[in-house]
């Protein structure tokens, strides 16, 4: 155990930062704030791949089975007899595949935002504040144990607030940071009493044994809690759904997601730390990390299923009708987000069955870089033409030759075009759905296509459409510091598919064969291929479209026609269908019956709040009066009514 | 035997002790300088406090009238620890008031009160500590002699106190009349539960209650806060609430352990209801001495739900609550009534970019405020967290529906603490506060206070030291 004891230090730098940033970083050393930022960050990084050569590779594996080690643990305080909080570092498949991500993608954050956020006034803050979030993150990831995942995922929260919160001196950004932490706090409230349904029922907070005890079927614990029911539903159920709508506020599951797109107000690099690769899958990780206890439980798993299938398919309609290019991504990563999350609802505990778990994971980590590149080139679009708006980009390809080829690359990868990374994650996705739910998978496919289709569609809107109008002096692309990570993470978009990923994460820690079957492949892929041909086009250019129509012109009336007709129908569907009598609807739903109710419930508080201040009169004599009230209704209460 | 007495009652007779010497200073020749006075005060407090950290024994006294053991001397420190940290803010209020002995005099009598409470072995005992502690918090809420509303609040208190006291006698009479004893260890074997007694324990609820202003018995806390000058004001809210809520759980636990049944269902409904009004309550007000005081109504609902687990676990975690909830109140009431006396500001608009001219008091403000509202790493995150795995102890279906109630209103907490925090920081102003020159003393207060925030909840022997005294159920 002692030879993973630098581990510690994986959390402790970003902390080590934070403190220093955070409380000299702008008497200082303000200009070098970003750079030590940046150092401590790659130092983690470093440390997070040996951690991850050394377990993969080294001594994780015993017997064929990658273990649970328990790289450090620390008895924190002993709560009571036999149940104790610890803070320790859990390595296992899952935990070190997501350091290595978490630790990556906050480090490309960090170079990127040295170009990005230049010349910002409070530029010291704002590496603090990054320095925190990926030390909650971080810490969050190798808990061992309930209490700690909830104490890091609530300061996840307080960081991404501070984040999302950075330009305080605009009112959309408050706003925008309170919502995000009040509806993932209201969220919380079901993840902290979903937490203590279950220790209660194991009597303890440890993961391990939590999972040992909640999931032999002859312990006394699981009896316990599998018997015991309230309104029909067994304690059980109810502690995990509890636990899982923690997970959907935090990765932006309906009815819960709408936080995420009004985050989007935060800086653009840090939309693609928290809401494309790091805090959003928290949810997900939360859900892998317990599975073993959710796959005793077939209402839980249905729950996870349906909720990620409504909101991967949800998302993915409302994304094809937004304009501004962070809102297409922000619904994007939700649609995604819904993907691992029923991946993980149609998977069982260990073997073949297990292959949506894996397929989880897998897409979790290819989506984590194609996704922050996603946000990452946006962020450069929007540095250049300071808009967030597709009206006001087009044509952008030949003065961003890089950003074009890397957001081609990534829009390729989350369509699932092989051979890049998002084709081969799906993939397994799909397979998982197929063999289990042909519903689920259904829809899977469905979305698969649209996914293709509004990627495409803010593709041409950014790089083709229209001439650019930029003319005379622009800065270019930004320095290099925002160029690097693009190519890096484009590499990463390519090649991440092709690591044998099934081979070192899956539900029970044996290594699965998985080989891609060409004729199930064909599918998908062509719905993909589809959606962009639909999105080339109607969206490549508006020049484009009328020379193409032309040159039929020059042979047969009839197939122009044709195509014309076609072309109509296509609209027809698009324009007239989707986005008039599902995407408006939907997105006129989400607006209003979904934020209407929050509003409305905060307006009822209001009103009632109003009411009882009538109590409140000044009147001694009508205190007393209460006071006697209040005696007598509890004697009645408890002398006849509660016996 | 007087030697016992000498180590048992060490606390009290160090109290009386000071405030005899107060009293002679007072009635001295000489005149005391205020700035001397005050000094000497705060030493002799200091000086109390590291006395009771020694030396504790367990017994009782006065055929079972007065117990002591390591729990109680305990709170009673906690208490100690709470008045000195108070002492420390007044500074820049009494440092021109005319009767400071007079006021200290007053409070250490409070003082004196609730360790008699605490230690209690009878209910007699019980009432005589009560009303010691709660007669001369009149006359303290009348402190701020020129002003009208301090006058007024002191009325309504000593009123309410009364009737309160009346019904409370009342179901101590009846308490004695069906069980022919008073005393805490005979009580609990002669209770059988009958309607009569059921009603008696119903008044003796109600005391409780009204000392704690949980609602329906609440209804004088905000006039009393508001009139109260600040400094009485924290000692009420924190202090006085502190002392009850440490004896409301001995007297459930032990005394009325047979009628658990009944005192479990008692509390959700006393408890649900408090943090639903005191909540709504605090959501309006834009006085930021009422929002604290309201805020600290909802605060003792989740108290409620501790002493619900009835278990070692729930003993524990109330005492180590209440010691967080002194530091985070206690902070928080500081910056307010220093800002209070020295620029007369009160209102959250009035704190609108407060962080522009006066980082120190914001930093300490926002701390305290993340604190009360249970946000980690800060120590009311724990706080509350223990509080509510010791109301989970029973596995009771009713006790997740309270948790439920009791999370809902953690969010709408978190509305209220986060808009004071917004106003602070992202709020811009155009006549922000000026500058503030803070007096060192007030600053110790502040920094003892955050101190305990933050280490409270990082280090464990806190709440494990606790544990370990906390008596076995």
């Amino acid at each position: 155990m002692n030879h993973y004891s630098y581990i510690a230090l994986i959390p402790i730098l970003p902390l080590a930062s934070f403190l220093l940033l955070g409380l000299f970083g702008r008497k200082y050393f303000k200009a070098y704030a970003g750079l030590l930022g940046t150092a401590s960050l790659l130092a983690v990084t470093v440390l997070a791949l040996i951690t991850a050569g050394q377990y993969f590779f080294e001594d994780g594996k015993v017997n064929g089975v990658y273990q649970k080690i328990i790289a450090l643990k620390y008895t924190w305080l002993q709560f009571a007899p036999g149940v104790s909080i610890d803070m320790g570092i859990v390595l296992d498949p899952i935990s070190v595949m997501m350091l290595v991500v978490v630790s990556f993608v906050s480090l490309m954050v960090h170079i990127f935002s040295l170009g990005y956020m230049k010349g910002e006034e409070r530029f010291a803050t704002y590496y603090a504040f990054l320095s925190l979030f990926t030390f909650s993150m971080l810490g969050l990831v190798i808990a061992t144990n309930i209490f700690q995942i909830y104490m890091f995922w609530e300061l996840v929260g307080v960081s991404s607030f501070l984040l999302i919160g950075y330009y305080f001196d605009k009112p959309s950004a408050v706003a925008a940071s309170k919502k995000a932490f009040i509806v993932t706090r209201f969220a919380d409230l079901g993840f902290l009493i979903g937490i203590l349904i279950l220790s209660f029922h194991a009597q303890t907070l440890d993961f391990a044994t939590l999972i040992e005890r909640l999931t032999a079927p002859q312990s006394s614990y699981f009896m316990s809690i599998s018997t015991a029911s309230f309104l029909g539903i067994s304690v059980l159920t109810w502690g995990l759904a509890l636990v899982f709508m923690g997970g959907a506020g935090k990765s932006a599951m309906f009815p819960l997601h709408i936080w995420l797109p009004d985050a989007m107000e935060g800086p653009t690099p840090v939309s693609a730390l928290i809401h494309a690769a790091t805090m959003v899958v928290a949810g997900v990780y939360l859900v892998a990390r317990l599975f073993p206890i959710f796959s005793t439980s077939e209402a839980a798993l249905h729950l996870v299923t349906y909720v990620g299938l409504f909101s991967a398919f949800i998302a993915a309609i409302i994304a094809c009708t937004q304009t501004d290019i962070k809102r297409v991504l922000a619904y994007s990563t939700m649609s995604q987000i819904g993907y691992m999350m029923f991946a993980l609802g149609v998977a069982k505990q260990g073997g073949e069955e297990g292959l949506g778990y894996m397929g989880s994971m897998f897409h979790l980590f290819t989506h984590a870089f194609f996704k922050s590149l996603l946000f990452l080139g946006s962020g450069a679009v929007i540095h250049m033409v300071h808009s967030n708006e597709m009206k006001d980009m087009g044509g952008l390809r030949k003065l961003m030759p890089i950003t074009h080829i890397s957001f081609l690359i990534a829009c390729l990868a989350i369509a699932g075009v092989p051979p890049f990374a998002g084709f081969f994650s799906k993939e397994e996705i799909l397979l998982a759905a197929y063999h289990t739910n042909k519903m689920v998978y259904a829809v899977g496919l469905f979305t698969s296509g649209l996914t293709a289709f509004y990627m495409f569609r803010l593709y041409y809107n950014i790089f083709w459409s229209k001439e650019a109008h930029i003319h005379g002096e622009h800065h270019g692309e930004g320095t290099l510091s925002m160029k690097l990570p693009l190519i890096i993470l484009g590499i990463l978009a390519v090649v991440a598919g092709f690591v044998p990923f099934s081979h070192f994460v899956t539900s029970d820690g044996v290594a699965l064969e998985t080989h891609i079957d060409y004729a199930f492949s064909a599918l998908p892929v062509a719905f993909g291929l589809a959606g962009i041909a639909l999105a080339t086009y109607l969206y490549k250019t508006a020049n484009d479209k009328p020379a193409a129509i032309a040159n039929s012109l020059g042979g047969l009336y009839k197939a122009a026609y044709k195509k014309f007709y076609i072309d109509e129908l296509y609209l027809f569907i698009t324009k007239t269908i989707i986005f008039n009598l599902i995407g408006r609807p939907a997105a006129w739903f989400d607006k209003n019956v979904v934020d209407g109710l929050m509003n409305g419930l905060a307006a009822l508080t209001a009103k009632i709040s109003e009411m009882i201040k009538g109590l409140q009169s000044g009147k001694v004599q009508s205190y007393a009066l209460y006071f006697f009230g209040g005696v007598l209704a509890l004697a009645a209460m408890f002398l006849y009514l509660w016996k | 035997m007087l030697n016992d007495f000498l180590v048992l009652m060490k606390q009290e007779l160090v109290v009386t002790l000071i405030i005899f010497i107060l009293l002679f200073i007072k009635v001295g020749s000489k005149e005391w300088k205020n700035e001397k006075l005050l000094n000497t005060v705060n030493v002799l407090l200091l000086l109390n406090f590291a006395a009771g950290c020694i030396g504790n024994a367990e017994g009782s006294l006065f055929n079972e009238m007065f117990i002591g053991n390591a729990i109680t001397a305990l709170e009673k420190n906690i208490l100690n620890l709470g008045t000195f940290i108070i002492s420390l803010q007044s500074y820049a209020w009494l440092k021109n008031h005319k009767h400071v002995a007079e006021f200290y005099m007053l409070l250490l009598s409070t003082l004196l009160g609730m360790f008699l409470m605490i230690s209690s072995g009878n209910l007699l005992m019980f009432y005589l500590g009560l009303e010691l502690s709660s007669i001369p918090l009149a006359a303290l809420a009348n402190f701020d002699l020129e002003q009208r509303r301090s006058s007024e609040a002191a009325f309504k208190y000593i009123i309410s106190s009364a009737f309160s006291s009346g019904l409370l006698l009342f179901g101590i009479s009846l308490v004695f009349g069906t069980t022919g004893t008073l005393v805490f260890s005979e009580l609990s074997a002669a209770l059988n539960g009958s309607p009569l007694q059921l009603f008696a324990f119903i008044l003796l609820i109600a005391g409780f209650a009204f000392k704690i202003s949980a609602v329906p018995f609440h209804l004088w806390t905000a006039d009393v806060y508001e009139g109260a000058p600040a400094s009485v004001t924290s000692y009420l809210s924190v202090i006085s609430k502190g002392a009850v809520l440490f004896v409301f759980v001995s007297v459930l636990y032990k005394v009325f352990r047979p009628l658990a049944e009944t005192w479990y269902h008692l509390l959700f409904v006393v408890s649900a209801a408090t943090m639903i009004v005191g909540n709504l309550f605090a959501i309006r007000q834009n006085n930021l001495k009422r929002f604290l005081a309201f805020s600290s109504i909802a605060q003792v609902g989740f108290v409620l739900i501790g002493i619900s687990g009835s278990s070692q676990t729930g003993s524990a975690a109330v005492v180590y609550f209440i010691l967080i909830y002194v530091f985070s109140n206690l902070a928080a009431f500081g910056v307010v009534s220093l800002i209070s006396a020295l620029t007369n500001k009160e209102t959250i608009d009035d704190y609108k970019a407060l962080y522009k001219t006066n980082p120190l008091l914001s930093w300490a403000l926002t701390i305290a405020l993340f604190s009360l509202a249970g946000v980690p790493p800060t120590a009311g995150f724990f706080g509350k967290f223990f509080l509510l795995i010791a109301g989970t102890g029973k596995g009771l279906v009713l006790s997740y529906v309270w948790i439920t109630i009791a999370a809902l209103n953690l969010i709408v907490s978190f509305y209220y603490y986060l808009k004071i925090v917004k106003a602070i920081f992202m709020d811009s102003n155009t006549t922000p506060i000026q500058r503030l020159q803070i007096p060192a003393v007030s600053k110790l207060a502040l920094f003892i206070c955050l101190a305990g925030i933050v280490l409270t909840g990082l280090f464990s022997f806190v709440y494990e030291y606790i544990y370990s005294l906390s008596p076995v159920f």
